[in-house]
């Protein structure tokens, strides 16, 4: 029991650990974010505009790649210890979390590889 | 000539509402005269010597060192021993409750066991490994750790950090500021040898994990101590040294 209670408890401590990691990724990111929003629609915000400047731009697709990534390790977390402190429900405490993460990557990426190599 | 105490006994008269009884208990309202620098233990004393002897509470050293005269005044933890009436009176009205986050014993006294259970669970006592034949262990006085530990040493165990907090009122595991403060203070001890089990006992929700960071401990700690840092201090070593280890090992 003491060990089953230990375990858990360093689980946490690393999870903590990861969300701390993303969160520094994830400031850095919204602020580049943020000037490349800037940039992006001095020019008109048409889908054809945009997307004339981003399709084929592996700089651009890496470093949303990495944004998604950063928000994949981050939220679950975030909500799993909230949960935790609201609701006595061992499944949807897991299961929750698990879905934000495997929505978060799946449709972010799908994001990513849509503005890099969609078609307008 | 009228002395300054006698001015002030005839000045006014203080509402003062005191809890009774145990958790289903309810307020009593008793009349106090006021009194120059008088404090709000003073004004229990006089409640519990000229009007009520049956009122229970507690009180040791009345100068602000052993941390026994801790109570919810006017809603908010106080050491009452060293807290004036005249800096926290609300115009002429008093309400004075035992502490929260602990089972009411009777009327003011609370029981502590759980607070001072937790300093031991968190692992907050020291341990050495050298003898009475050894030499003395010399810690320099101005060390980035002999500085931390510095910090959160004047710990009373008053419980008022313990009484505000938040996650103490929601989780009951939780170890609470003053246990995590002392687990702080000895993981900055160079001469303990126990590090990497304190490490384990204060890890994640029952530990340093689920401090919220309002920082009402820091606020109320009336030895102007921050636990809050003290808890970020542990989260961050903790975390450390379950992912990549410590200089005591790995989690």
């Amino acid at each position: 029991m003491g060990q089953a209670v230990s375990n858990a408890a360093i689980l946490q401590a690393k999870l903590w650990y990861y969300q701390r990691i993303s969160a520094m990724v994830l400031a850095l990111c919204v602020s580049v974010h943020l000037i490349i929003i800037y940039i992006a629609v001095q020019d008109g915000l048409t889908a054809n505009e945009i997307l004339g400047r981003t399709r084929g731009n592996w700089a651009f697709a890496l470093f949303y790649e990495i944004f998604v990534l950063a928000c994949f390790v981050h939220a679950p977390i975030g909500l799993a210890n909230i949960l935790r402190e609201n609701i006595q429900n061992a499944f949807l405490n897991r299961a929750l979390p698990l879905l934000l993460a495997a929505l978060i990557l799946l449709l972010g990426t799908m994001a990513v590889v849509g503005v890099v190599w969609g078609q307008p | 000539m009228v002395s300054p105490y006698n001015y002030y006994m005839n000045q006014s008269i203080l509402n003062v509402k005191v809890w009774r009884g145990t958790q289903d208990g309810g307020f009593v309202e008793y009349k106090v005269p006021r009194a120059a620098n008088q404090t709000v233990l003073d004004v229990v004393t006089y409640i519990q010597r000229k009007l009520d002897p049956t009122l229970s509470y507690r009180f040791a050293c009345r100068v602000g060192m052993c941390g026994s005269c801790a109570m919810t005044v006017n809603g908010k933890a106080r050491w009452t021993c060293r807290t004036h009436v005249a800096k926290i009176a609300d115009s002429d009205t008093l309400e004075i409750a035992p502490l929260d986050n602990l089972p009411i014993i009777k009327d003011l006294a609370t029981d502590m066991t759980e607070f001072f259970d937790k300093m031991s669970k968190a692992v907050g006592y020291f341990k050495g490994e050298q003898t009475r034949h050894d030499d003395f262990a010399m810690v320099k006085p101005d060390s980035e750790e002999r500085q931390l530990a510095n910090a959160g040493i004047e710990c009373i165990g008053c419980g008022v950090c313990y009484a505000s907090c938040e996650v103490v009122s929601a989780r009951e595991s939780y170890l609470g500021p003053a246990a995590l403060n002392r687990a702080w203070t000895l993981v900055n001890d160079e001469r303990d040898s126990q590090q990497l089990d304190r490490l384990r006992a204060v890890a994640g929700d029952a530990g340093c994990h689920s401090c919220h960071t309002q920082g009402t401990c820091s606020e109320r700690c009336p030895k102007q101590i921050e636990p809050t840092a003290g808890i970020a201090g542990l989260k961050k070593i903790v975390g450390r040294a379950a992912v990549m280890g410590s200089k005591w090992g790995k989690l």
